[in-house]
């Protein structure tokens, strides 16, 4: 019920447009049920009175009527359809705009793929919940009640006689439509279960192929195809006796209003266009029931996609950003320090949740290269996030320049600092735009100045519209190590004061990281880099390497000085190069012109 | 080449959440014809069964309309003259018509579900069992997700089509057919006046479809820009927080969102002018009904009764031809889709085995490759005369940057691509001599992407030889090191996968598809070796699990890893779908080639 409040909320702007709406419901459900009525008195009142004129003068008031009706319908549509529209315009943006509040920790616990369907079905599934309710949803019982009253009216001991039969037609939808989800839910699993052996068996095809398993495949597609059959059957089978069943009930009222009324009127006491209108008003009031059961299935959906929805808008954000935020104190050195900094995950539920860092110190000073070496979840990325407060550590304290990264705005924290994520992630556009995204009035000479630095420049003069070559969706058109250098390029076209390269040059061979690297203690002359590297290659010229294991520092200092004091550093040495740099020693032997 | 994994089908699910069909969406068929008659051929095994449903059909129609016409009766002759025990009869009759119209209706639903979901399901068994035979070409250039989602999609169009639409198609044209009669039966001036609505009801149907069409084409339009914009923003949230961007694209979000509205609008506002029309129409039908049928009463033309019939019967009529509108929409998606699935059913499969191919049941696992030659796409030769030795227990490392052809050497043995050049024999055999199945069962592939199944981790390991005990795949994984990590899984070999596969760590996932080759025992292995780096402990478990898979076989390693490199029998060095140089790892070295510059801008600085 709270979701429902909740969205309640999105839709009290328009509630003077969906008042409207629903008053000119109403008006439409009173000019729709005074149609039999008026049929009646044609039949009474003019057929067998030989009336001429009253038959003319009803019929045309009935069509009046109708066209008012339809006059009435169209604007109830069209406030309903803005209403709804606009609450679905609005859910989206809401949405949309807490999604990019988002910090990583929320970003952790819902994938792209989840936060689209969020922004897509679930914002259309309440869209039609609102134009339901607005239209159909409300029209239904609305028309249902009216007519139960002019049976009443037209006939109170023939709408008496009705009243059993409502009330069994009303318990066997509800029985219906509780039976219906689970069914339903059934199928969908089945579904589901198809769908994975589908995929698995499209994604692993070089698999499938290679061990020769095609029987097994098909064996395993044939139970789960004749599982997916059996149950649809069963549902579609139950669905279609339903409506089969509600129209007997219809027809059960037609033929006692025929044989009850029509004792009566033999009896003088209904008149022959009483029984026609009688049995109109019958007709409207099961058939709403009817659609009811149909709506039934939007209700629920939306009503599901409502929470669902709820639940994103009512994230709170892991790093909140004070109200009193400091800007650093321009020029800004770049000295970064961490101190006794733990961090884990989900800081509500701190028995469950494994450090990913403890107790990390340490400190870069202005200008110097600071590397972080570890194995693939040793907690190195989480480590560098912990500066632009992508995640906010749970003890401890990062510095910059001394003052805490809590402490400062984050437009001012982020508009010094570059970052290069480990994930390169491009944008539609040219190329030039992507390497300008952090300032998108830079200069011709900045952009090319940063494309340069990061080895961009010639391969993307070599591109087919050189820096107005567009990007296809996820840089499909660029190879892995290209959409690296094109993303360094876009950290360092802001001049940072910290650069923060997250194995960022994984896919870049060798010889040009070198030379990555010597254009960066150029370009970057004086600004503090931190760079994290699974490959050993990356990580020899810093000032400083410092090993991570298991969320630890185990070990710091110069690649000399780790070669001889850190066996960690020298197990991932050899595991990587193996013996190589002896033998390549021996190999070259004194013909090396010494370092 | 690569072909990513997705986890168990989140994405999948959102999709195949049913929408209500969209006109806007609806694409049609290229030969409409000949998709409705291949798609007619599945139904063809249940001929008798849809004879009966038509026949039931007929008599639910029938039987559906002597109802009013009953009702009509009832009124002019019982009650106008009075006579109550024929009312009874009468009301007993209509009960009797009805009741049994609705039996005959829900006998033929029961069938026509049971017809239509085989006839689905054999079509689905039929493309599941094509796409066994399609070549690994098509796989690779096929994106999985697209072509999942086609898949989906498509046969989803197909059943909504096939499972709704048959009974009211068929019960919509009898009905209409039958009152049509029936009027005419009863008084042909009342039923030409009926007859009036029918253009009507058809203009204002078109005239409100063009526009709905049009509406929801460019509604589907914004809403593919807004998703696009919003994909985008929300996968690179992390880069646009980071370069400070949310602002400017909130407000392009804004903009896509506005647009998304007021087309929203505007198609919603023409799909929902039709119900209101027909409504007027239907109402505008009752009541010339009444009056003409009241002019013509008052004439003596017509009874009361008869009146009633006519209304009846016209509120019966107007609403199949509001379907039929429907309908053709829904047929017309079920058409194209059901031709992009055939197009699949039509796609050549593999390259056939030789009608003389001998069984081979063992092999040691000497392998000759001579004058190799290979393009993916004609001009652009990807393999160039390549030839090469391995004798049967040897370890050959390919090695060679991006791009060189190692990977197309492994499609080449496996036959997942025929060579167009050269020979490959197995123990002196020609492998396009050999069934695919036996030369496929010799090999053992290790790739680098260890695709994993939603099953048990025992089953995983089971995939390599399917009538192993658990014994041997528990001997299995501990050759190949996994034990260990297995054990500690929350339910060790039972341990499901479906839903976390994602936890286990690319090492641990390498380690079981190492089990499984184990498991497997082939002759031949073929190793393409992960270039990302695992933690310590799991790369020695790792290097150490291959050195005893690799034991005895005759293995071919696409190589990354030094020591793989350094023990290997022959290196290989390829560049450019060619062999530049082979021999030792120290030969190599020494000749200072090719194999020695790629060498040393690997390991460079490691002199310090």
């Amino acid at each position: 019920m709270n979701d429902v409040k909740k969205l309640f909320h999105f839709v009290k702007p328009y509630s003077r447009k969906a008042l409207f709406s629903l008053a000119m419901l109403v008006a439409m459900v009173a000019l729709d049920l005074a149609v039999p009525r008026l049929v009646a008195r044609i039949i009474d009142k003019g057929i067998k009175q030989k009336d001429m004129a009253v038959v003319l003068s009803t019929s045309a008031l009935m069509f009046f009527m109708s066209a008012m009706s339809a006059c009435v319908a169209v604007l109830n549509s069209n406030s309903s359809i803005r209403v709804a529209e606009s609450v679905a315009r609005d859910l989206r943006e809401a949405i949309f705009v807490k999604i990019q509040g988002f910090s990583y920790g929320n970003l952790d616990r819902f994938s792209t793929g989840i936060l689209m369907v969020r922004l897509t079905s679930d914002a259309s599934a309440v869209q039609r919940l609102v134009q339901v309710s607005l239209r159909i949803g409300t029209r239904a019982p609305l028309s249902m009640i009216g007519s139960i009253v002019l049976m009443f009216v037209t006939s109170p001991t023939l709408a008496l006689t009705m009243v059993p039969l409502l009330l069994v037609s009303a318990v066997v939808i509800i029985v219906f439509s509780s039976r219906m989800e689970p069914l339903f839910r059934a199928v969908q699993q089945k579904l589901d279960r198809l769908n994975t052996v589908l995929q698995e068996n499209i994604s692993g095809a070089r698999l499938v192929k290679s061990y020769v398993r095609a029987d097994r495949e098909a064996e395993r597609f044939g139970g789960a195809n004749d599982d997916l059959t059996d149950g649809t059957v069963k549902v579609m089978q139950f669905m279609s006796s339903m409506s089969p069943a509600l129209t007997s009930f219809i027809n059960i009222g037609m033929v006692l209003v025929i044989w009850l009324g029509g004792v009566q009127a033999i009896g003088g006491k209904l008149s022959l266009g009483q029984i026609v209108a009688f049995t109109n008003y019958l007709l409207a009031t099961l058939n709403p029931l009817i659609m009811m059961t149909q709506l039934s299935n939007t209700w629920a959906n939306g009503l599901a996609s409502a929470k669902r929805v709820n639940e994103i808008l009512d994230a709170e954000p892991d790093v909140v950003v004070t109200v009193s935020a400091e800007a650093l104190h321009e020029p800004v050195a770049g000295e970064l320090r961490f101190d006794a900094v733990d961090f884990h995950y989900d800081g509500d539920s701190g028995q469950t949740a494994q450090a990913v860092l403890e107790n990390i110190c340490l400190k870069a000073e202005p200008g110097k290269t600071i590397a972080i070496l570890g194995a693939t979840g040793s907690g190195k990325s989480t480590l560098i996030n912990l500066i632009p407060r992508f995640y906010d550590a749970s003890r401890g304290g990062v510095a910059i320049d001394g003052i805490d990264v809590k402490k400062l705005s984050q437009d001012s924290l982020l508009g010094h600092i570059g970052i290069v994520p480990q994930e390169t992630i491009l944008f539609s556009g040219t190329v030039r735009d992507n390497i300008r995204y952090g300032r998108p009035g830079a200069g011709e000479e900045e952009v090319t100045a940063a494309a340069k630095a990061a080895q961009a420049h010639d391969f993307i003069l070599a591109l087919p519209r050189g820096y107005d070559t567009r990007v296809e969706e996820r840089g499909g058109n660029l190879s892995g190590g290209q959409k690296q250098r094109v993303a360094i390029a876009r950290a360092l076209l802001e001049r940072p004061s910290i650069l923060i390269l997250d194995d960022s040059t994984s896919s870049v061979d060798v010889e040009t990281e070198t030379k990555i690297q010597a254009a960066l203690d150029d370009y970057m002359k004086g600004s503090t880099r931190v760079v994290v590297a699974q490959r050993i290659s990356t990580v020899l010229n810093a000032d400083t390497i410092i090993v991570l294991d298991q969320g630890r520092i185990v070990a710091e200092g110069k690649h000399k000085e780790l070669l001889r004091s850190s066996p960690v550093y020298k197990e991932i040495y050899d595991s990587q190069l193996g013996g190589g740099s002896r033998e390549l020693r021996n190999l070259r032997g004194g013909e090396r012109h010494g370092l | 080449m690569a072909y990513e994994p997705t986890p168990m089908g989140k994405d999948i699910r959102a999709s195949m959440q049913r929408r209500p069909s969209q006109p806007g969406k609806i694409e049609k068929a290229k030969d409409p014809r000949l998709a409705m008659a291949r798609l007619l051929n599945y139904l063809i095994p249940y001929k008798v069964q849809l004879m009966l449903v038509t026949g039931f059909v007929l008599v639910f129609s029938l039987l559906g309309l002597g109802g009013p016409y009953l009702m009509g009766l009832a009124i002019d002759r019982f009650i106008g003259g009075k006579d109550i025990p024929g009312l009874i009869r009468t009301a007993a009759l209509m009960l009797g018509a009805y009741l049994l119209s609705n039996i005959f209706q829900v006998i033929a639903n029961w069938l026509m579900a049971s017809i239509s979901q085989n006839a689905l399901k054999r079509l689905r068994a039929e493309l599941f069992a094509h796409l066994q035979t399609l070549s690994m070409g098509f796989f690779d250039t096929h994106a999985a997700g697209g072509l999942m989602s086609r898949l989906t999609n498509d046969i989803d169009a197909i059943n909504q089509a096939v499972s709704q639409n048959v009974i009211s198609l068929l019960s919509g044209v009898l009905t209409m057919t039958g009152i049509l009669i029936a009027m005419f039966v009863l008084n042909h001036w009342l039923a030409l006046a009926s007859l009036i609505v029918i253009p009507i009801m058809t203009w204002f149907t078109r005239f409100v479809a063009t526009y709905t069409r049009k509406g929801f084409r460019d509604l589907q339009k914004n809403l593919g820009e807004l998703n696009s914009v919003a994909e985008e923003a929300i996968a690179g949230q992390k880069v646009i927080k980071a370069f400070r961007r949310n602002d400017a694209v909130i407000a392009s979000f804004r903009e896509r969102n506005d647009a998304v509205f007021k087309a929203a609008v505007y198609a919603n506002s023409y799909a929902l002018l039709l119900m209101p029309l027909t409504g007027v129409l239907g109402s505008f039908f009752v009541i010339v009904l009444a009056s003409l049928g009241g002019w013509l009463a008052l004439e003596g033309l017509v009874s009361v009764g008869m009146i009633a019939t006519f209304i009846n019967y016209g509120q019966n009529f107007v609403s199949p031809l509001r379907q039929l509108a429907n309908l053709y929409n829904s047929i017309q998606a079920a058409l194209a889709g059901a031709e992009r699935v055939f197009e699949i059913i039509d796609t050549a499969p593999e390259v056939a085995d030789l009608p003389e191919a001998l069984p081979i049941k063992t092999i040691r696992g000497d392998v000759r490759i001579r004058d190799l030659q290979f393009a993916y796409t004609p001009g652009t030769p990807i393999i160039k005369n390549f030839s090469l030795d391995a004798a049967a227990g040897q370890t050959i490392a390919l090695v060679g940057p991006t791009g060189a052809g190692k990977t197309t050497i492994i499609n080449l043995l496996t036959r997942f691509y025929e060579a167009q050049g050269g020979v490959i024999e197995i123990d002196g055999i020609d492998i396009r001599k050999m069934r695919k199945a036996d030369l496929r069962r010799s090999l053992g592939l290790v790739l680098q992407d260890n695709f994993l199944f939603a099953d048990t981790v025992m089953e995983n390991i089971r995939y390599g030889r399917l009538e192993a005990s658990d014994e041997e795949c528990v001997e299995a994984a501990r050759m190949a090191e996994a034990d260990h990590f297995i054990r500690q899984l929350p339910q060790g070999y039972q341990t499901n996968l479906s839903e976390r596969a994602g936890n286990l760590s690319q090492g641990q996932r390498q380690l079981l598809s190492i089990s499984r080759a184990i498991l497997a025992d082939p002759a031949i292995l073929i190793l393409d070796e992960a270039t990302s780096s695992v933690d310590t402990r799991t790369e020695l478990r790792i290097q150490k699990a291959l050195l005893r898979l690799m034991k005895g076989r005759t293995s071919f390693v696409i190589a990354h890893r030094l020591s793989t490199i350094r023990d290997a029998d022959k290196v290989v060095v390829i560049d450019s779908g060619e062999i530049v140089e082979q021999g030792s790892h120290q030969e190599l070295l020494d000749a200072r080639g090719f194999y020695y510059r790629l060498y040393v801008s690997q390991f460079k600085g490691n002199e310090i």
